[in-house]
């Protein structure tokens, strides 16, 4: 067990290695000559030559990737070009938000999923399966950006019950889950978000549940006079594995995957970041913060491989 | 049993298999997938879709791109614009018959090339083995520690907008996985014994490769190629949503769903329909896989 | 069960291809050893090895059949694969009828291909499931120079008629429509098409039903006699050996522990491996016969092989010089093909062991057996 720990913990780090190459890479293969940005337009060759050896671009590819990930190990992702603030700060402040938007839909789409799932591994086969079945098509091929305009239209122009985007009055440094007035603004992006994520995790459970359901002991439980319910219990109960390994995937993905949710929402996560970095080219702030967000859907899957090979031995990995 | 006399070579070795239905394997498929109607419905109402875009220029009824200030932003089945117009006032059906057009390609083309280069790669890996075999794999490894609709974003994001940016992007979100397919599958092939007696029976590496692992390594990617269609479909309008794709004013779903987002105060209708045209035929090309993959299960 | 009676040898014209003439043996292995690095560890260290094959010699006459016998595991594919050279042996040498195969002024690989074909174990991955059955079997003619994809369809058809398969019936058939015995026809038809002049048969007839394995011996042999074959034939099923071989071959743990004429090493085995070995098989009905590990103690592993006689562990003889020092088999390639040799102290006078024979004992032996011939 150790071993293998220690082994796939090993094995993270030429992944790191790679995800910092490309994320360097990023800001390469942009069009443009990032040099010419930084000059006024009427500056001489000499100028541009002096200003390229002051940021070290002059130097092979290779030295000008080791500084820059000898910068990036001690935290500093350079400085944005838009807000003229530390890379680092910003995309913290975002990271934050958009890690609880994400732990809130994983949460909400497991408890869904494992419902819906369960309900249609008991009735296999019947209309109710099929309705669930469909239910996960739906989540799995539905766009998560018009969902959350449909959302809009319905909750906030059509209704009026809930706000159409924002964080609320009360800033995202104050936002409190707790509070019903902040709440109420992450209710829609957490559906939006949680939609995907449910759909496949009701396939998920649905298969490993009935899979469970199908095996000779159940029968035996069965037999032996076990209830109804408590026999679904020791299903669910043998399935969790698998379902627990899919939730932490899926967490990875959202954390990675709200760029277009927090957009549609205005909601100030790094996908927020990322959009106003695209808009406005500013290339820095695009590379930290998929830097970051990278960084932490490896860690993710890190743990969540680590934390499985604890819960159940049994599963080897190669 | 056989006398001791009986020469084995006129032995009726015919006798012990009735007359079976010879047939190949994808008429075999098609015989599975003619009772799976849900999925042939699926597959028709792709066909239509295509259709459609491809004769966008005969069925759409005005201009996609000519803009009418008298005409912005009406409702659907106003006049002559059977499913309303946009903030310039152009017809939204012209524009989503039009806008199938990128749409549908931006599902397809990504996925093609990275059937061909991750299949090639994977097939090269699985094959090989060894050193190989880590090389290709390790690299894909780093594509895989980024989420999808994250390495299309980031990288999108930093060649900028365009559809050639766009098919690159999406090229090298699919080529990992389909790289891993291929090489799961190549590898199972590398194992087996008619590999080995195509080798002791003097065709090259390449002869194996091309007639043995390729029409074996096929299927499987092209199933699993099938199921990304949707998702690329999805990424890309996404991209678009995020203005990386076609420039305005050419249509398409995930660009139209954009700009339309500024007026849902006033035509909400109209401004969810690009997003069910996307996701209508995201939902039929996920049924469609699905249906494949099970029909393609040679085991069933 | 009684197996027909196979036909008897018979002297034959020199084949065509001959190089070497009558006496030069067809085939010879000498000392081959393959040996698989194991890794494992953090790093992936190398650390241990499997002796899959350690120091195999053999040699095989023309128009003989060689029987190579020995629990599954043993490295008797591996050894297959070797001769075959679709493996690169780590050590040893492989004669082609007088040719060193592989080496410079020796036979190219090419010519070894259309010389000797190997006929794999009827198993889910024996034949390309997406091909036609005479796709398959044309297949390999097709690859060779000067012959065209019509040509070796014609090649395909003629030898699927010789291996009693109507190639109109099942020529355009695909494997997972035909049975066993049929898929094991189409192996061999695939074998045969490059016209070889000796075939390598591993497990050939070991995953048939009995009546089905009877009508391939009785088309091997048929084969045999009609193209002047010479075969290896490879099984862990001692009947079919003792049926089809001339002579035989017993590997223990990727060694050769006694190699004899089939009529003695039937008859009066000396290793007592051997021995195990056909006391398990010979005594059950052949019905129930059951694939199973023939002896009793710890299966055997190639990993990290026994001291001494690899097979000491498990032999009720063993003595205190059984783990010392390793029994040697003798030249196999010196000594003739009636010589019987054995791996074992017990077999070898003043070896030590307290049951070995006195010369005395070794000279009324040979005196009641034909006298041993030399080479
Ligand atoms: N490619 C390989 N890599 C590592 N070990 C192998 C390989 N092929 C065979 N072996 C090992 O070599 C030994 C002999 O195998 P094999 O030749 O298949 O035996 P047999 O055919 O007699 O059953 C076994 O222990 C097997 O595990
Ligand atoms: S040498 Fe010794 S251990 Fe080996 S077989 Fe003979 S008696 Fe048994
Ligand atoms: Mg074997």
């Amino acid at each position: 067990m150790w071993i293998y720990a220690l082994r796939r913990l090993i094995l993270t780090i030429p992944i790191l290695l790679g995800v910092t190459i490309i994320c360097f890479l990023l800001v390469q293969i942009a069009p443009g000559d990032p040099i010419q940005s930084l000059l006024p337009p009427d500056a001489s060759e000499a100028d541009a030559a002096a200003l390229r050896a002051y940021y070290g671009l002059d130097k092979p590819l290779v030295i000008q990737y080791a500084v820059w990930l000898g910068k990036v190990l001690t935290g500093d992702l350079g400085m944005s070009i838009q807000v003229d603030a530390p890379v680092a700060e910003e995309v913290g402040r975002a990271f934050a938000n958009t890690i609880t938007l994400a732990l809130l839909a994983v949460a909400l789409a497991f408890i869904v999923s494992m419902i819906l799932g369960v309900i249609a591994a008991y009735k296999s086969g019947t209309w109710i399966d099929k309705l669930f079945t469909s239910v996960a098509v739906f989540g799995i091929s539905v766009p998560t950006f018009w969902l959350g305009v449909v959302l809009v239209i319905i909750f906030a122009v059509e209704l009026n019950w809930l706000p159409a985007a924002g964080m609320g009055s009360s800033g995202s440094e104050h936002f409190s889950y707790l509070r019903w007035e902040d709440f109420k603004f992450a209710i829609m992006p957490m559906i939006a978000l949680a939609l995907p994520p449910l759909g496949i995790m009701t396939r998920t459970t649905r298969s490993s549940v009935e899979e469970v359901l199908n095996q000779d002991f159940v029968q035996t439980l069965r037999a032996k006079g076990l209830g109804e319910a408590a026999v679904l219990r020791h299903a669910v109960k043998n399935a969790m594995p698998q379902i627990i390994a899919m939730l932490g995937l899926q967490l990875g993905y959202l954390i990675g995957g709200s760029v277009l949710v927090e957009m549609v929402f205005n909601w100030p996560g790094t996908g927020y970041l990322l959009n106003k970095a695209i808009l406005s080219r500013d290339l820095p702030v695009l590379q930290g913060t998929i830097l970051v967000l990278a960084t932490s859907f490896v860690m993710i899957n890190l743990l969540i491989d680590l934390a499985q090979s604890i819960i159940d031995p049994r599963i080897k990995r190669s | 049993m056989t006398d001791a006399t009986s020469d084995p070579i006129t032995l009726n070795q015919e006798a012990d298999l009735p007359q079976a239905v010879v047939r190949g394997y994808w008429a075999s498929v098609w015989n599975r997938l003619k009772y799976d109607y849900v999925t042939l419905f699926c597959l028709v109402l792709i066909v239509l879709i295509v259709l459609s875009a491809v004769f966008a220029p005969w069925l759409a009824p005005f201009d996609p791109e000519k803009s009418s200030m008298a005409n912005r932003l009406k409702p659907v089945g106003y006049k002559e614009y059977l499913l309303g117009t946009d903030e310039q006032g152009r017809d939204i059906l012209s524009r989503i018959l039009y806008g199938g057009r990128t749409s549908l390609a931006m599902g397809i083309l990504p996925v093609a090339f990275g059937t061909l280069i991750g299949g090639l790669f994977g097939i090269i890996a699985g094959y090989y083995g060894g050193r190989v075999n880590m090389i290709i794999m390790r690299t894909m490894d780093v594509f895989f520690a980024f989420p999808s609709v994250l390495l299309a974003v980031a990288i999108s994001g930093s060649l900028g907008g365009g559809l050639q940016n766009q098919l690159a992007s999406l090229t090298i979100v699919f080529i990992p996985p389909l790289c891993r397919v291929a090489e799961t599958a190549a590898s199972q092939v590398r194992t087996m014994d008619f590999v080995d007696a195509a080798r002791a029976s003097g065709a090259s590496t390449f002869s194996i490769l091309k007639d043995h692992v390729l029409i074996t390594v096929i299927s499987p990617v092209l199933v699993y190629a099938s199921t990304l269609v949707s998702a690329s479909i999805l990424l890309a309008s996404g991209l678009s949503f995020l203005g990386l794709g076609v420039s305005p004013p050419t249509p398409d779903w995930g660009l139209m769903l954009s700009t339309l987002r500024q007026s849902i105060w006033v035509q909400p209708l109209v401004c969810a329909i690009p997003g069910i045209a996307i996701l209508i035929t995201s939902i039929a090309f996920n049924i469609v896989s699905d249906g494949l993959r099970v029909a393609m299960d040679v085991k069933s | 069960m009684e197996h027909p009676k196979k036909p008897e040898p018979h002297v034959r014209d020199p084949h065509p291809r001959d190089t070497g003439g009558p006496a030069q043996p067809m085939l010879i292995a000498r000392d081959v050893k393959k040996h698989f690095p194991i890794h494992a560890g953090l790093l992936n260290r190398q650390v241990a090895e499997v002796k899959a094959v350690d120091g195999v010699s053999f040699s095989v006459m023309k128009g003989e059949t060689l029987g190579v016998v020995g629990e599954s595991g043993c490295g008797k594919s591996t050894l297959a694969r070797l001769l075959m050279h679709l493996m690169d042996k780590d050590e040893g040498e492989i004669i082609l009828d007088g040719l060193s195969v592989g080496t410079y002024q020796g036979m190219p690989l090419q010519d070894l291909r259309r010389s000797m074909q190997m006929v794999f174990q009827d198993s889910y991955s024996s034949l390309n499931p997406r091909l036609t059955v005479e796709d398959s079997v044309a297949y390999g003619p097709s690859k060779q120079p000067g012959i065209s994809k019509k040509k070796a369809r014609e090649i395909a058809r003629d030898i699927l008629e010789k291996v009693g398969l109507r190639p109109s019936l099942f020529g355009a058939r695909y494997p997972h429509e035909l049975s066993g015995g049929q898929k094991q026809r189409v192996n061999i038809a695939r074998a045969l098409a490059l016209d070889p002049r000796m075939l390598i048969l591993d497990e050939a007839v070991s995953a048939l039903d009995k009546s089905v394995e009877a009508q391939v011996l009785n088309l091997l042999n048929a084969l045999k006699a009609q193209l002047d074959l010479t075969y290896v034939f490879i099984s862990h099923d001692l009947h079919v050996v003792h049926y089809i071989s001339d002579r035989v071959l017993v590997m223990y743990l990727g060694q050769v522990v006694e190699i004899g004429p089939v009529d003695r090493i039937y008859a009066d085995p000396r290793h007592p491996y051997t021995r195990a070995l056909l006391d398990c098989q010979l005594s059950m009905h052949p019905d129930d016969r059951v694939e199973q590990a023939p002896l009793a103690g710890d299966p055997p592993n190639p990993v990290n092989p026994p001291s001494g006689c690899r097979f000491h562990p498990r032999c009720p003889f063993a003595e205190e010089i059984c783990s010392s020092k390793m029994p040697e088999l003798g030249d196999t390639l010196r000594a003739g093909r009636d010589q019987h040799l054995t791996a074992c102290f017990m077999a070898q006078p003043n070896s030590g062991h307290s049951k070995a024979p006195t010369q005395a004992e070794l000279l009324k032996r040979s005196a009641a057996a034909p006298a041993p011939m030399e080479a």
